[in-house]
Order: C-alpha cells, then sequence, then structure tokens
C-alpha cells in the first residue's frame, strides 16, 4: 500500500477570539483581613500577618492576619461555647434554615465569588463561574436538606452530633472545599474551626462575610487564616472533636500520627494519580475530550485528576493524534478572560514542582509534547503537556505531579491494565472509556479507586459520595455517606 | 461498497459527551473585532434559500438581488455564498447572479422526501446540472438507510455524484429522521465514502434540523475522513439557525474542530433565509452602537 500523505490540521490565528475579561470592578477587596472568630473580624495576636499576591498578574491583593496558636485557642472556645449553647441544643429544622440562607446568599453572590477565586487562586473564570461557586452553593443546599432528617440517613439510630470540628482545608478549590467540609458539619450539629490554604484565602473571608449576613449565630463558623503552624494548632488543640482535611498525603500523614491516642476522629482526602483507560471501542472524540478535561481541569490542580492515560496499543495513533489536535485548540492564560481554558499556576513554589517533574520526565526518556502556544509574561505559567512513551517505573507516572500533566502508557488487554492502574499507592479516581457496559461493570469492581467515572471524568455531584482507597485517604465527602463523620451513632 | 462493508463502518458516538462539548463551545465569549469578523464570516457562509411551492421567477430574482447586495447602507459587506432554489428556477437565478460570485444551489433528487426512483431523481440532477446550477443538494434514501439497506444509500449517492459533473455535491442526511447520534456519523461516513464535496444536516422542512450536536457529530465525521484520505470535505448546517448568536457558535465549533482551512465558504455553509437579516441587524448594531429596528433590512 502507498504510505498516506500526512494530514495535519491547522489551527492557527484566522479567527482568534478577541479578549473577553470578565469585569471585576463590582468585586469588593478590602485592603487587609481579619480572623472570623465568634462572629466577629479580629487582628491576629501581635498583629502578624501576611500577603496574598495574584498567581496570572502577580498583583498584590490583601493582607490576612496570620493566626498563631492562642487565635486558634481562641476559635476553638468560641466554637465550643456555641456549641454547647446555641447550635447542639437548636431544633434541628431551625439549624436546617441557616444552612438555607447560606446557600441562597452564595447563589445571589455567585458572580463576586467566581470573579474573587479566580484572581486569587489563579482559575479560570469559566470553571470559577460554571463549577467552584455553583457546585460550592449545591452543597450547602443539599445539605440544609438533611439537617432534620438524620433519622432517616440513619435507620434505627440516633445520630448526634460529634462537637468541635477543625478544618483544613487545600489552595486548589478554595470555595468549594470550605463548603465540602462545612455544609455536613453544622446539618449535623457540629461548630468548625476552619483554616484556608494560605495561598487563597480570599474566598473563605467572603465566605466568613457571607457567613456574617446570614445570622448565623456567633461562633459557629470561625476562619482563621494561616500556613502550616496554624493548621498544626487546630489539629493538635485538645478541644478539637474531629479533623478533616484535604490535601497532600505527607500532610495527612502527619496528621494520623499527630491525633494516634486521642479521641479525634479524622477524615483525610489526599492525593491521588487516576488512570484514565480508553479501549478500542470507546467513542474516540468523546474519549479524547474527556482525556483532556480530567488533566487540564483546573491546571491540573486536582487530586483526582486523569494524570495516567492507558491507550488500548491498537488505537494509540489516532487517540494521540487527537489529543495534540486538541491540545493547541486550549487557551492558556489570563484567568478573567472569559475564552481561557487553562489558567495559571497557583503558586511559585507549585510551578517549581512541576516544572521539576518536567525535568525527571525528560531525563527517563519519555517523549514530551507542549502545544504552541505563548504564555504571558507576568506570572505562574505551564503549557498542556503530554508525556508519551511513559513506562510505569517513570516517577512522572508514579508521582503525583499535581499540574497540567499527562503521561501516556498503552497497554494490550484488561487483565494488564487493571494490573498497571491498580500499581500505585494513591486510590482516588478511575476512568474508563468504552462503548461496552459489561467491561465498564467489569473495571469498575477491579479498580481499587474511591471513585470510577464511566464514558466521563471529574464530575462532582452534593449527592454522590468521594473519597478514597490507599494513601489518597479515608472517609467520605458528599452524599449520605458525607454525612457519617460528622455523627455519633447510638 | 457492499453492505457488510457498510455496516463495519459503524463507529459508537456518545449522545452526554457530544452534548458537554457542545455546551463547552456555547461558552466562548465573541465580542468586538471577532464579533465583527465572524458576522462577515458567517453572512459569506449563508446559501440564501427559498424552497416553496409559490416560488416564482419573480421571486427567486429579488432574493438573488439580495444575495449580492445583503445591505449596501452597510460598507464592506461581503455577499452571500450562493443561493438555493429547486431546479426550475436554477436558470432564472442563474441569469440573476451572473459574474457576481455567488453560486447557484439546486435541491434535486425527489427533495424533500427522496422518495421516488433512481431514474427519476438522475434526471432531475442533470436538469439542474444543464440549467447551470454550481451545486447540487441531494437527499439520501432515509428509508433505505433505516432498513440497513447501506449500500443502496451508498450507491445512489455515487451515481449522483457522477451525474453532477463539475457541480459539487451536497448530501443531505435529514439528520432529524435519522434518530440517534450512531446514524447520523455512520450516514455521514457512507456519504463521505461515496463521494459527497458536502455533507449537509437538513431540508429544513424537519424538526430538529441543524442542532449543534448534531453538525459536530457531523464535523468529527469529516475531520476522521480527512485524517484517513487527505480529502477535505465541506459542512452545511441547514434548518434552524436563525439568529447570529447560534452562527457564531456554529463557527467556534468548526474553529476548533477543523480549524482555519475549513472557515471559509467553500468548506462550511449555513442553509437559512432568515439568519442573513439578523446577521445583518448585529452587524448594523456594531457599526453604529445601537440596534435597528427590523423593517431596516430587507426581507426577500
Amino acid at each position: 500500500m502507498a504510505k498516506k500523505k500526512e494530514t495535519k490540521l491547522d489551527f492557527g490565528s484566522k479567527w482568534d477570539y478577541s479578549a473577553a475579561p470578565e469585569s471585576a470592578g463590582h468585586a469588593e477587596i478590602k485592603k487587609e483581613y481579619g480572623l472570623y472568630i465568634n462572629g466577629k473580624f479580629v487582628k491576629a495576636e501581635g498583629g502578624k500577618k501576611f500577603a496574598s499576591t495574584s498567581p496570572s498578574s502577580e498583583k498584590h491583593i490583601a493582607y490576612f492576619a496570620e493566626a498563631s496558636n492562642k487565635d486558634v485557642d481562641k476559635a476553638v472556645k468560641a466554637a465550643r461555647k456555641a456549641y454547647n449553647e446555641v447550635w447542639g441544643p437548636m431544633a434541628p429544622k431551625e439549624r436546617a434554615k441557616y444552612i438555607f440562607r447560606i446557600a441562597r446568599l452564595m447563589q445571589e453572590r455567585a458572580r463576586e465569588f467566581a470573579v474573587l477565586e479566580s484572581i486569587d487562586g489563579g482559575k479560570p473564570i469559566r470553571e470559577s463561574r460554571d463549577v467552584d461557586v455553583p457546585i460550592a452553593a449545591n452543597h450547602f443546599f443539599y445539605y440544609a436538606g438533611w439537617a432534620d432528617k438524620l433519622e432517616y440517613a440513619f435507620p434505627g439510630k440516633t445520630a448526634k452530633p460529634v462537637g468541635v470540628s477543625g478544618q483544613i482545608i487545600p489552595w486548589n478549590f478554595p470555595l468549594l472545599m470550605a463548603a465540602w467540609k462545612i455544609a455536613p458539619a453544622l446539618a449535623c450539629g457540629n461548630t468548625v474551626v476552619l483554616k484556608p490554604a494560605e495561598t487563597t484565602p480570599l474566598t473563605a473571608m467572603k465566605l466568613a462575610e457571607l457567613i456574617h449576613d446570614s445570622g448565623l449565630p456567633a461562633g459557629v463558623v470561625n476562619i482563621v487564616t494561616g500556613a502550616g503552624a496554624t493548621g498544626a494548632a487546630i489539629v493538635n488543640h485538645p478541644d478539637v472533636d474531629k479533623v478533616a482535611f484535604t490535601g497532600s498525603t505527607g500532610v495527612g500523614k502527619i496528621i494520623q500520627k499527630a491525633i494516634a491516642g486521642t479521641n479525634k476522629t479524622a477524615t483525610l482526602e489526599l492525593g491521588g494519580k487516576a488512570a484514565n483507560i480508553i479501549f478500542d471501542d470507546a467513542p474516540t472524540d468523546q474519549a479524547v475530550e474527556g482525556i483532556i478535561n480530567g488533566i487540564f481541569f483546573n491546571q491540573g490542580h486536582v487530586c483526582c485528576a486523569g494524570s495516567r492515560l492507558f491507550v488500548q496499543e491498537n488505537v494509540k495513533d489516532i487517540v494521540i493524534k487527537k489529543l495534540k489536535d486538541r491540545l493547541s485548540t486550549l487557551i492558556v492564560g489570563d484567568p478573567m478572560d472569559k475564552n481561557t481554558d487553562v489558567g495559571a499556576i497557583n503558586s511559585k513554589e507549585q510551578l517549581a514542582t512541576i516544572n521539576k517533574y518536567l525535568k525527571i520526565g525528560v531525563e527517563e526518556g519519555a517523549e514530551i509534547y507542549q502545544p504552541n502556544c505563548t504564555l504571558p509574561k507576568k506570572g505562574n505559567w505551564c503549557k498542556p503537556t503530554l508525556f508519551l512513551e511513559a513506562s510505569q517505573s517513570h516517577r512522572i507516572v508514579q508521582e503525583e505531579i499535581f499540574g497540567p500533566v499527562l503521561t501516556v502508557q498503552t497497554f494490550r488487554t484488561i487483565d494488564e491494565v487493571i494490573d498497571k492502574a491498580n500499581n500505585t499507592p494513591f486510590g482516588l479516581s478511575a476512568g474508563v472509556w468504552t462503548d461496552k457496559g459489561s467491561k465498564i461493570f467489569n473495571l469498575t469492581t477491579k479498580l481499587r479507586a474511591g471513585i470510577v467515572w464511566a464514558n466521563t471524568f471529574n464530575k462532582f455531584d452534593p449527592t454522590s459520595p468521594f473519597g478514597g482507597y490507599k494513601e489518597s485517604g479515608y472517609g467520605r465527602e458528599g452524599g449520605l455517606q458525607g454525612l457519617s463523620a460528622y455523627v455519633k451513632l447510638n | 461498497m457492499t453492505n457488510n462493508q457498510l455496516i463495519a463502518l459503524k463507529r459508537p458516538i456518545d449522545q452526554v459527551g457530544v452534548e458537554e462539548r457542545v455546551a463547552r463551545f456555547q461558552t466562548r465569549s465573541i465580542k468586538t473585532e471577532a464579533k465583527i469578523q465572524g458576522l462577515k464570516m458567517a453572512l459569506n457562509m449563508i446559501d440564501l434559500t427559498t424552497l416553496e411551492g409559490k416560488d416564482t421567477a419573480g421571486k427567486v430574482r429579488q432574493m438573488c438581488y439580495k444575495a449580492m447586495h445583503p445591505h449596501d447602507a452597510l460598507p464592506d459587506l461581503p455577499t452571500v455564498a450562493a443561493v438555493c432554489v429547486y431546479p426550475t428556477h436554477v436558470a432564472t437565478a442563474v441569469d440573476a447572479l451572473k459574474g457576481s460570485g455567488v453560486k447557484v444551489a439546486a435541491v434535486a433528487t425527489a427533495f424533500p422526501s427522496g422518495n421516488s426512483s433512481r431514474k427519476i431523481k438522475l434526471a432531475d440532477t442533470k436538469i439542474a446540472v444543464d440549467a447551470g446550477a454550481d451545486e447540487v443538494d441531494m437527499v439520501i434514501s432515509r428509508g433505505e438507510f433505516l432498513s440497513g439497506n447501506y449500500s443502496f444509500v451508498f450507491d445512489e449517492i455515487a451515481a449522483i455524484k457522477e451525474a453532477c459533473g463539475k457541480a459539487r455535491l451536497k448530501v443531505i442526511l435529514e439528520t432529524g429522521e435519522l434518530s440517534t447520534l450512531d446514524n447520523v456519523r455512520h450516514a455521514s461516513d457512507i456519504a463521505m465514502l461515496a463521494g459527497a464535496d458536502f455533507i449537509k444536516t437538513s431540508t429544513g422542512k424537519i424538526s430538529p434540523a441543524a442542532t449543534m450536536p448534531v453538525t459536530l457529530t457531523m464535523l468529527e465525521a469529516i475531520r476522521d475522513f480527512y485524517y484517513e484520505t487527505g480529502k477535505m470535505v465541506g459542512m452545511k448546517p441547514a434548518g434552524g439557525i436563525s439568529k447570529s448568536k447560534l452562527a457564531l457558535h456554529n463557527l467556534v465549533m468548526v474553529k476548533e474542530t477543523l480549524g482555519d482551512a475549513w472557515l471559509s465558504n467553500e468548506w462550511f455553509r449555513f442553509g437559512a433565509s432568515s439568519l442573513a437579516n439578523d446577521v445583518l441587524m448585529q452587524l448594523a448594531k456594531q457599526a453604529e452602537g445601537r440596534y435597528q429596528g427590523l423593517d431596516y433590512f430587507s426581507k426577500d
């Protein structure tokens, strides 16, 4: 057979989209934010503070108070008092009203939250507007509904609140993670001390303002900003009953050690290295789109990101060709532009980590592919990256990169791909792409991951439980299962 | 090709995935310069259409003037791509459009149902071509397709293609009658293999017509055909696209699925009658900063 002419599509500049920036004028940012303790905004002991800067423009955003041990102690005391005197004894249907009110207020201010999330965290406005903020509001709506129905959630048992919940959340979904943690805690009658990540405290403090406006009784939710030391103060505080953490496996292990021998309970939602598996009978174009969204959503700063692609060897060429074409159409740049697909890397530190892995991947002999896109001069940026011809023994395949980097491996049989997909210390999520239903069920029972998506990826819904196997943590958030961590059953 | 060979072409399409992709295209925000460029491009891709039992030579002539002079109050407007009429009106259109560069397309093959004999369909095609049509818009035999007689559909398209001679052949799948995206994809592949120069969604007589999921499925079929053969095939969504915003989102879909080469009326068309005036109204608004009343735009 004669060799076919190489065909290539041209995703050039014949019709470039003009800038379509979301207006930020309506979103108020204060010069300085205090700690939200016992229904008041207060300065940290000694007035310590830190700055947050935009990862895209590198502009200074605001100062945030850095909570010390003493501040955390005040917050825990306020939470305890509110638990004992107000929130614990309150009739569940009354609690539900407050949670509904928070949900409604969040919807009303959705645009403001979306804008601030993109300014502070670097994610595209399309995502903060269409994903982060609406789902955050939905979590409050969903758990508000459970507040007075716990006897149906746990039939034959009495569900009592746990008490004071210490919650530490990461920088990849600042508002959404706050909602995941606060909503079920409140619905079950607990009070909260929450610490957002030090690089993304802005929407958490806006949430504090919103909660304040909602009239939630003082001390029920306290929000303290700070870095690792503040988090440690929460975890180690003797009057905290439950720790909820989302973040790295490394820190998860430290927390596990710290609470060993105490009466504290914990839920940990940690790292991941999800396998995304595409079979030769999959709808190729939709699978390619799912693979793209699985890894480049939120710049790959997603614990459940589909970062390891397994493609059946007989469709390797066409899948890779389509992946490369799709990469050419991704718009990388200003998070505030409504057409941006991939925004800024959250911090300089994270960019350094990603760049370290890009170097490792090249040294390990994987074939790197990046599209021809121009990156802004200022800010933290990383081109969407494929590593072709990757092997199970490569570090880029084994370790969590937490960036827009996809490793591509081939497989031949279903047994081989199950073995390889499970051959990781993580077990948070996985994806399967095939037109055959029986194959999906076969795989979902054998993949050791807390979430398995079939013919889709990165779907989040308040009604659906989320959590990991192995070093991806334990406990479930979301859904009926998400209530369990916040109740004591008799 | 044999029926078994054509059955083997079937490829699965995931409707949920297609709809998600479409929703993503619809989040694209087309503003200022890009909007003006996109609107002019859309205007230049329109097949201005009249396909009614009451069509007359006078009606066709007036529409042809509109095709060449969409809105003379605005400078620097392109013409539309073509006018689309029944074979009996081709001669009138050819005469009216002489020298303008606007093409004449004729629907043929017992449009819109396609329920007639091969002999009649070939004769219908020949009448259109002999009268000077640059393009022929044929309909496939949906009944034969749905009964699994794929080779009938393939052979028919190949025969009409041959009868077209130099005229470009657009193959109308009438996707509203095919019901699933799997069928849309399969029919697209059969049409392209049989020699279609364009594949087209609908006659405009059946609803739903050119929905974005259907058009995306066909664009992706064109992409695979191009990958495999190196041959470009054009796309024409027709019916149901009457607003500029939807037209722009269609163009976004073309740009991000097939790339720059398809962003021209040689490879992409809108089959529409009322879209032109909406595009003109938007262009006038971009030029003057305010909307004008509908009666400022001619209805031909």
